[in-house]
């Protein structure tokens, strides 16, 4: 179920304006990488070019290879719309539809995907929910709107919408930064349980919460204002925190950036 | 004078003490004027409102006196006869089936337009149409009229016996003086005309689509067209509502083209094709200038009637637009 994404000499443009430039990195599956580094280093452009979604700004565009267990998903005839229901996502901010009970905001995808059957849809429902650590607090009010969830709970609701379709990997987007710092840990003991079944990507600007939950983490960099993104360098965590082979990335983790 | 007082008089605290003098404020003189002109504007168009409704109901009363027939149901209007018999049966019937069909019409392409203009064009071409739905409401109702007159009817003379002839079956469509000048021909004209107030109100509605519903679905795998089932069409359904509103109400009220395409015959008649029908607000105006007081007078009622039909609808309409409120 969980997919190998390997990344080789990724470009992604805004327009005429290249965001990031020449990555290349490979992402195990049943593990999370976490991906840090300064406000506007290419971080979320990056993570939408691995399902598609940077593309659907209008002028945006990418160069390269993205290969999900040697599938290029920038081949040719390859469907953005069937890369996204293999490759999920969680934003930065819960976006729950709003006119949406939370029952049909987790089984959203599963419809689109052809899910039909009441008994079906309501077993993948609960173990979704369940799998976002929010059945408890939600089960005796499925049919109530989503959005009258709190923050920390309409992001596990997101989350939960994002399973439901059982996608090969998922994409968060600093998933916690909305939150409290219990729903944040919420959140990251639900990545820990997750990662056993998917390959998951992390984008955050919490370096303990990148100590925390991640396997690997990627450190990217800008030359300065203007300037294209780079991937600075990806290794184990640990190794990142401890000891790493950029200076670049010592002096950011250390706050002897800038 | 320490520095917290200071603070204290400069963010506008009351000061009881009389001895430095009360803080300034010009943003509060502000407020006030803005406050007073607000109600002042309010209380004026309550005014107003009661005076008309005041002024119309004196005029129709004598009216309605002096009728012999039941207001409610009679059909004919004959309220410049003596005895003067008139009812508003037909020409409320004629509105409401003109308007209904207009709406039933012209909403679903309105929203397929707006659809297309909004998600579908490429973006030239969307400006262009954009800018020629628009300029359909340009157009003077005269015009349609004039049109629908000498050039419409003919095409629904033979849209008419084509539907009549195939389709007859349905009550409808059924009847056999089948013509140009019918309801159906009306609602048509109608629906061509609250179809840029429906479209243009419907794409705002859409451009204000917050970007995370699109991104979410987009995100979980969706087409556009289940893009715009998931994010789109939800969140713009009260819009879609109250544009559909507006349009109603437009064809609620038009006047001139009805009441040049209508070639008026008398009877409620479920048999749109046929020639004839009539709404309360071309009856104004084909039989003001010849009415006498009294007709005068039954055509002020039948205005008070189509204002009370045009409320309903109103209210109707928010009563749906406010059902599903929490979840908007
Ligand atoms: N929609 C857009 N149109 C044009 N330029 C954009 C757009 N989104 C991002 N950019 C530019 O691309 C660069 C990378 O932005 P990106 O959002 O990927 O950074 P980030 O690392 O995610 O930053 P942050 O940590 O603040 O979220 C920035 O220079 C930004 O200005
Ligand atoms: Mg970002």
């Amino acid at each position: 179920m969980a997919k190998r994404i390997e990344v080789s000499g990724l470009n992604a443009y805004y327009g005429r304006v290249r965001a990031i430039e020449d990555i290349s990195m490979t992402i195990e599956p049943r593990s999370v990488t976490a991906f840090i580094g300064p406000s506007g280093c290419g971080k979320s452009t990056f993570l939408r070019t691995l399902n598609r979604m940077h593309e659907v700004i209008p002028g945006a565009r990418v160069e390269g290879k993205v290969l999900l267990d040697d599938e290029d998903l920038y081949g040719p005839g390859v469907d953005p719309v069937a890369v996204r229901r293999v490759v999920g996502m969680v934003f930065q901010r819960p976006n729950p539809f709003p006119t949406m009970s939370i029952y049909d905001n987790v089984a959203a995808g599963l419809k689109l995907n052809g899910v039909r059957r009441k008994s079906l849809l309501d077993e993948i429902v609960e173990r979704s929910l369940r799998g976002a650590n929010l059945w408890d607090e939600v089960k005796d009010r499925l049919h109530r709107p989503g959005a009258g969830l709190s923050g920390g709970q309409q992001q596990r609701l997101c989350i939960a919408r994002a399973i439901a379709v059982e996608p090969q990997v998922l994409l968060m987007d600093e998933p916690c930064s909305a939150l409290d710092p219990i729903s944040t840990l919420a959140i990251e003991d639900l990545i820990a349980e997750l990662k056993s079944r998917y390959t998951i990507v992390i984008v955050t600007h919490n370096m303990q919460q990148a100590a925390r939950v991640s396997d690997r983490t990627a450190f990217f960099n800008i030359a300065g204002t203007g300037e294209p993104g780079r991937l600075i360098e990806i290794d184990d965590t640990g190794k990142i925190f401890t000891n790493p082979s950029q200076k670049a990335t010592e002096d950011y983790i250390t706050g002897r950036f800038g | 004078m320490t520095s917290e007082i200071d603070i204290g008089s400069r963010a506008g605290f009351a000061r009881d003490d009389g001895v430095a003098g009360p803080p300034r404020s010009t943003g509060r003189l502000g407020d006030r004027l803005f406050a007073l002109a607000a109600q002042g504007s309010g209380v004026l168009l309550l005014a107003v409102m009661v005076a008309i409704g005041v002024f119309l109901i004196w005029k129709a009363v004598p009216a309605l006196q002096a009728n012999e027939a039941d207001f409610l149901t009679e059909q004919e209007w004959n309220p410049n006869a003596n005895p003067p018999v008139f009812g508003i049966a037909q020409l409320a019937f004629g509105t409401v089936m003109s308007s209904f069909l207009a709406l039933v019409m012209a909403t679903p392409v309105a929203i397929g337009i707006a659809l297309f203009i909004s998600f579908y064009a490429p973006r030239r071409l969307a400006a262009g149409l954009g800018y020629l739905v628009d300029l359909l409401a340009a157009v003077p109702s005269i015009v349609y009229g004039l049109w629908g007159l000498h050039y419409f009817n003919t095409t629904m003379d033979d849209v008419g016996r084509f539907l009549n002839a195939y389709f007859g079956w349905i009550p409808l469509f059924g009847g056999d003086s089948v013509g140009g000048r019918s309801l159906l021909t009306a609602s048509v004209i109608l629906a061509i005309m609250i179809l840029p107030i429906i479209s243009s109100i419907t794409r705002e509605v859409f451009l204000q689509v917050p970007g995370s519903h699109v991104e979410a679905a987009l995100a979980l795998g969706a087409t556009r067209w289940e893009v715009i089932k998931l994010a789109v069409l939800p969140f713009g359904r009260s819009g879609m509502i109250s544009a559909a509103m507006l349009g109603l109400g437009r064809a609620l009220g038009e006047t001139i083209a009805v009441a040049m395409v209508l070639s008026t015959a008398s009877g409620i008649s479920i048999h749109i094709l046929a020639d004839g029908g009539n709404t309360i607000a071309a009856n104004i105006a084909n039989s003001f200038a010849e009415a006498t007081e009294t007709g005068r007078g039954a055509l002020i009622a039948s205005g008070l009637v189509l204002f009370v039909i045009t409320l309903i609808v109103n209210m109707t309409a928010r009563l749906i637009v406010a059902r599903r409120k929490e979840f908007a």
